[in-house]
């Protein structure tokens, strides 16, 4: 696991559901063609405009809704990390559970302004503008939780324990 | 010893004497579900599980297959059921709705833990259980392994005293919490009170399921003389109920007051901060109508949408469909003529699935289209279009809107 990150900021408001991120209709296409649909009605550009390293983040409540792996989308266009005053539990799970660091930081989502250039370190849940001001500082993830997002997540811990074919 | 009810189940699962907010622990997890969508999607058939008979798989999102993947995915999940030994195995025909064939066959039990890949599986709360949904490889990794880790959330308590009215169902307490204290994002929710003993079981699987849509971790009741029957006559695997400790500690009490209730809707977008009383609801014109879905397909809400729609016509320009939770609702809704008097209304009674509540098959809205559903979520674009406008309501208040062709006061007809 990359522990520091730094792109740009795609900053959204309070509870923004699953549906959102992953449309029901998307769930009949392979991830590389789904991928192409994330947030595809509040904020159509993203999924063209998205490059590797960026950071996605978000209000309160983020991730509301399904266990649909939202997260497989955002690993599919090279999202780094998200960033969200509050988690759904369900999302935060199901995002480190496919090997995407979910970092609870308050405030956030009103510190950084849209498209602005962001340093994240994952281990010290802390964000920083590159513009400069005071970093925001959360209560970092537990050992265990860094463990499954720097093996790339869940399936990979099963893998190494022998529970995959080789 | 100050626990709540999820406390004292997860303090049990995971041989714990005590376990409070904040606490993390590993549990032993008594039953894991599978559905449909994750043999279509990521499954790689793993070398060893950890117990076939702690392993169930229900066939619910996508059936009769709608896509080559979903049928793909239906060949996976046969292959799996065979090579490993799962009785537990509802193929398509004798399956429902996971949360309707978890409760039909007494797969949570009061004091078990249950997870499934579907963000509903808090429904088994209203048997007593801590109950959640997982991501699909979490649930897979139960599967080989047999546990998994709980953050402890704080728990919010909701205190029900007097009896709702005849026209107030599960949904309309559901939402009236809902629109009236908003989310309960990283907490566990807790019902009891006084006024539990009138609330059916069917209202209150309605409520438990519909924990998820106030974000909640856990939704649970507890194991009454009522939910005892119940689950008395669906199973003989012994349990053992869970109440609160007196000096449980709670992050919030609240009171409900049943008997005050009217029927509730939520407007388009979520429940949270967004559903009032019919009364204070515009009279919007609709399109489509739904009743269904693990939340309000069971029989009794099939039946008052029979008892609404008999002898009276869905309104010209409206679709109402209704989709039993499972195989045993719909043979039992043919049984007692529901079937018919839907159908002769002009409804489209559809086989068992979870197709138009999530908008992958069946049903879908197009733009500029109207909605009102009793069903789990009303999220923009739920259920098909994103210019689509989804309000939720009870079976009642979504049949009688079938009827008038926009949302009334279901007391109105």
């Amino acid at each position: 696991m990359q522990e520091q990150v730094t792109g740009r900021a795609w900053v959204f408001g309070d509870s923004i559901d699953t549906d959102n991120m992953y449309p029901g209709y998307a769930m009949r296409m392979p991830v590389e063609q789904a991928a192409e649909h994330v947030f595809y009605a509040i904020r159509p550009e993203f999924a063209s405009g998205v490059r590797p390293g960026d950071i996605v983040v978000a209000g309160r409540n983020f991730g509301i809704g399904s266990s649909r792996p939202v997260a497989q989308l955002f690993r599919q266009l090279g999202v780094a990390a998200l960033v969200a005053s509050e988690f759904n539990s369900l999302f935060f799970r199901n995002s480190v559970n496919f090997g995407l660091p979910a970092v609870t930081i308050p405030g956030v989502h009103e510190a950084i302004a849209d498209g602005e250039q962001v340093r994240l370190d994952i281990r010290a849940a802390r964000i920083e503008r590159l513009a400069g001001g005071e970093p925001l500082q959360g209560a970092p993830l537990p050992e265990f939780v860094l463990e499954i997002v720097a093996r790339g997540g869940l399936m990979a811990k099963l893998a190494a324990d022998g529970y995959l074919p080789a | 010893m100050s626990m709540t009810i999820i406390e004292k189940i997860l303090a049990r699962a995971s041989g714990s004497e005590r376990v409070g907010a904040g606490d993390i622990v590993v549990c032993e997890i008594d039953m894991t579900v599978l559905i449909d969508l994750q043999f279509a999607t990521m499954w790689a058939p793993p070398t060893r599980i950890a117990d076939p008979d702690r392993l169930a798989v229900i066939m619910d999102h996508a059936v009769p297959a709608p896509t080559v993947a979903d049928a793909d995915g239906g060949v996976r999940a046969r292959e799996f059921v065979k090579a490993f030994g799962i009785e537990r195995f509802f193929d398509v025909g004798r399956h429902g709705i996971c949360h309707q064939v978890i409760a039909e066959n007494g797969l949570a039990l009061p004091g078990e833990v249950l997870t499934c890949t579907d963000s509903h599986t808090c429904a088994a709360g209203a048997y007593n259980s801590a109950a959640r949904g997982l991501g699909p490889v979490e649930v897979y990794s139960i599967m080989c392994t047999g546990r998994t880790w709980f953050q402890v959330a704080p728990t919010i308590r909701y205190e029900l005293h007097g009896e709702r009215a005849a026209v107030v169902s599960g949904k309309d307490v559901f939402l009236h919490i809902a629109g009236a204290y908003g989310d309960a994002t990283n907490h566990n929710i807790e019902f009891g009170g006084p006024g539990l003993a009138s609330l059916p079981m069917h209202d209150r699987r309605a409520i438990a399921t519909q924990g998820a849509e106030v974000s909640a971790d856990f939704t649970t009741f507890p194991a009454d003389e009522l939910c005892r029957s119940y689950l008395d006559e669906r199973s003989d695997r012994p349990y053992q109920p869970v109440d609160p400790d007196p000096d449980a500690r709670y992050a919030a009490v609240r009171e409900v007051d049943l008997g005050a209730l009217e029927p509730y809707v939520a407007r388009p977008g979520g429940v949270s901060e967004n559903a009032l009383p019919v009364s204070q609801i515009e009279r919007r014109r609709v399109d489509q109508c739904f009743i269904g879905s693990c939340a309000n397909g069971q029989i009794e809400d099939l039946q008052i949408a029979a008892e609404v729609l008999g002898g009276r016509r869905v309104a010209p320009g409206v679709r109402l469909i209704v989709t039993p939770a499972s195989q045993a609702v719909y043979t039992e809704a043919v049984r007692r003529g529901y079937v018919e008097a839907l159908a002769e209304a002009g409804a489209i009674v559809t086989n068992s699935t979870c197709g138009a509540c999530f908008g992958y098959h069946m049903g879908l809205l197009g733009a500029g289209e109207v909605c009102i559903t009793a069903s789990t979520r009303n999220f923009r674009g739920r259920m098909g279009s994103p210019d689509a406008e989804i309000y939720m309501a009870s079976p009642y208040t979504v049949a009688a809107a079938a009827v008038a062709g926009e949302i009334i006061d279901p007391r109105e007809l």
